[in-house]
């Protein structure tokens, strides 16, 4: 198969690495499950992929169609892609939750605030004794 | 006819049980609802497990598709264990749940709380019972997005945070296990466990199904926190609600280690894994790293819960050395500890509960004098810690006194040492809890008894009547793990 013949995989594998960069690499928590969507994206186009035949046509029970491509990848990454959505779901729900208790998506900020935190609670800690 | 069905129903059941506690609408009814639900899956497991140790392995066809096509079920030793493990801790978490959850979340949230809690045990159900590996990512993930759920529940705003660094880290781990079972299908395209067996030494010698392998075990290392990867771990068993962290510190990472199991032993088999890939260093030397610098941690923290939470990770450690010798012994005593620890991190953290219940915090600052005031509830945390250290007659000394024979049998004298050096370290992080409770005054002079609730009392006191039985008479956790070892070591039996 010649290189170009293998462009699918090539865009899998950009999609996959921008994806988990974007995951490591931004603090903005926002930012962070949107690269996250990325790289599920680049999974669906993996499974997609890889079912496909040259020359293949969609998998219907007729005398008339002879190669057809593999249904079961597709079918696999349909529920794939409500997974990931689900996952979307109770991410976003949480970043709302965490900008109404910490008023800030971003993480170093929320970092302080937590070591704030700690450090009354150390405080409250001295005073006690 | 009904029992012909019984294990579809196991996963069936707790997954249908769910919607109907969101309809409920009422706390005490959600958690009766909740009990009768985790009491009969109880029920399921042990006629299952009984079934499977008279007859052998139980094959059944969802819908009566055959495999490999259709989704098949599969019950073995190993897996039948995890059911049985699993279900237990449901029922004394639930037991647990009612007062402590009265109390740490609001009353209109609690139906919300039992539905996301069945439909977590459901999915650790479906993950330990399906023989289809991409059946076992649904479930995954089923299980792991209530969790995230379940752990944001708590009052306390870092739980937020945690949650979030969890769904993250699960999320992409999750998603390196589909990439692995996706380069796997493309090799051999099967996703049935035992066909998978079948079929994948012929290809094995590629770089897809390498690939493949480091995927699989990148995504489950992961998910179940083996020691460079476990950054998600601590806060979200820190924070989230009592109940939460004794149910999840007690099944989830567990049942990950059964997945990665799975993976290891049954579908690329043992001589690719250790041989051919000679992955067992690699393991071999993250987990006594995980041992060492986990333990250590726990020394430092503040927080109980916390402090629990780097010693899970420890515990981890002690799971996959007896995995990486890859023998009968370490296999065998990888899976007692797993049993082993799952009982004793559920009683400490139930016990966590109890004192959150009465002081309104798990600091240990917080816990002076606590011996005297809460006489029975520290008295369980102090057997469950020193079962942690591994001090004969508790379920921990079999445990680690198995990987030491492993390793022993591996000829590895430095290891075997290792293992009860690293105990020394969970002497100190106990001691520092027990100190503090027992032997410094209680800040106001406050002597007066005042324990946690007796429906709070229980579960622990049966979790420390676990901790003495398979301590003292091991015969039965030993068997059923050694058969699992073998079963798992000796491929697939058709």
């Amino acid at each position: 198969m010649s290189s170009l013949g293998l462009y699918n995989y090539w865009v899998v594998v950009v999609l996959m690495m921008s994806g988990l960069y974007i995951v490591v690499a931004h603090g903005n928590l926002v930012k962070k499950l949107i690269g996250l969507n990325v790289f599920q994206a680049s999974v669906f186009m993996m499974y997609i992929s890889m079912g496909k035949v040259a020359g293949g046509t969609a998998p219907i029970l007729d005398e008339s169609i002879k190669v057809y491509s593999n249904p079961l990848p597709h079918v696999l990454i349909l529920t794939g892609i409500v997974v990931g959505v689900a996952t979307t779901a109770v991410g976003a729900a949480l970043i709302v939750r965490i900008k109404r208790a910490y008023g800030t998506i971003e993480e170093y900020e929320i970092e302080k605030h937590e070591i704030e935190e700690e450090e009354t609670n150390a405080a409250e800690g001295l005073t006690c004794f | 006819m009904l029992l012909s069905h019984l294990p579809a129903l196991q996963v069936v059941l707790p997954l249908i049980a769910a919607p109907i506690c969101l309809v409920l609408h009422h706390a005490r009814l959600a958690w009766a609802w909740a009990m009768l639900i985790s009491w009969s899956a109880f029920g399921i497991a042990l006629s299952l497990l009984n079934r499977v140790l008279s007859e052998g392995v139980i094959s059944y066809h969802i819908g009566k598709w055959a495999p490999p096509w259709g989704i098949e079920y599969r019950l073995d030793e190993a897996s039948v264990f995890m059911l049985v493990l699993v279900t237990t801790i449901g029922v004394v978490v639930t037991t647990f749940a009612k007062e402590s959850v009265e109390k740490e979340i609001v009353k209109e949230k609690i139906h919300l709380f039992y539905t996301c809690y069945l439909l977590c045990f459901a999915g650790l159900l479906g993950m330990s019972i399906t023989g289809d590996v991409f059946n076992i990512f649904v479930f995954l993930e089923i299980s792991s997005l209530s969790a995230y759920a379940l752990i944001s529940m708590s009052d306390d705003r870092r739980a937020l945070t945690a949650s979030f660094r969890y769904l993250v880290m699960g999320t992409v781990g999750a998603t390196f296990y589909i990439i692995g079972v996706g380069l796997i299908y493309m090799a051999t395209g099967s996703l049935n466990i035992a066909d998978l067996a079948v079929k994948l030494p012929a290809v094995a010698d590629t770089q897809t199904v390498r690939a493949a392998l480091a995927f699989l075990i990148v995504g489950l290392s992961l998910k179940l926190a083996l020691f460079p990867l476990h950054s998600w771990l601590p806060n979200a068993y820190a924070y989230a609600p009592s109940a939460v962290s004794a149910f999840i510190a007690a099944t989830a990472t567990k049942v990950a280690v059964y997945v990665m199991l799975r993976v290891i032993f049954t579908i690329f088999g043992v001589s690719y894994v250790f041989g051919t890939m000679n992955l067992g260093p690699a393991i071999l030397s993250l987990a006594i790293m995980g041992m060492f610098a986990a333990s250590a941690m726990a020394i430092s923290q503040k927080n109980v819960k916390r402090l629990l939470a780097y010693s899970s990770i420890a515990q981890i450690g002690y799971i996959m050395l007896g995995i990486s010798f890859a023998t009968v012994t370490g296999l065998s005593g990888g899976i007692v500890h797993l049993f082993n620890h799952a009982l004793i991190k559920c009683c400490l953290f139930m016990v966590m509960g109890c004192v959150f219940f009465r002081i309104n915090s798990t600091d240990i600052k917080d816990m002076a004098g606590l011996g005297k005031r809460m006489p029975f509830t520290m008295a369980a945390f102090v057997i469950g810690g020193l079962s942690l250290i591994g001090v004969p007659s508790t379920v921990g000394f079999i445990s680690k006194w198995y990987l030491m024979q492993a390793a022993f049998e591996a000829g590895s004298w430095v290891i075997a040492i290792m293992i009860p050096l690293s105990s020394l370290l969970a002497v100190v992080y106990i001691w520092r809890v027990v100190e503090v409770a027992y032997f410094s005054p209680s800040p106001d002079g406050e002597t007066a008894i005042k324990e946690a609730p007796v429906s709070m009392q229980i579960p622990i006191w049966v979790m420390v009547a676990g901790i003495f039985y398979f301590g003292i008479n091991a015969e039965f956790t030993l068997d059923v793990a050694r058969r699992a070892a073998e079963s798992l070591l000796g491929g697939i039996v058709l």
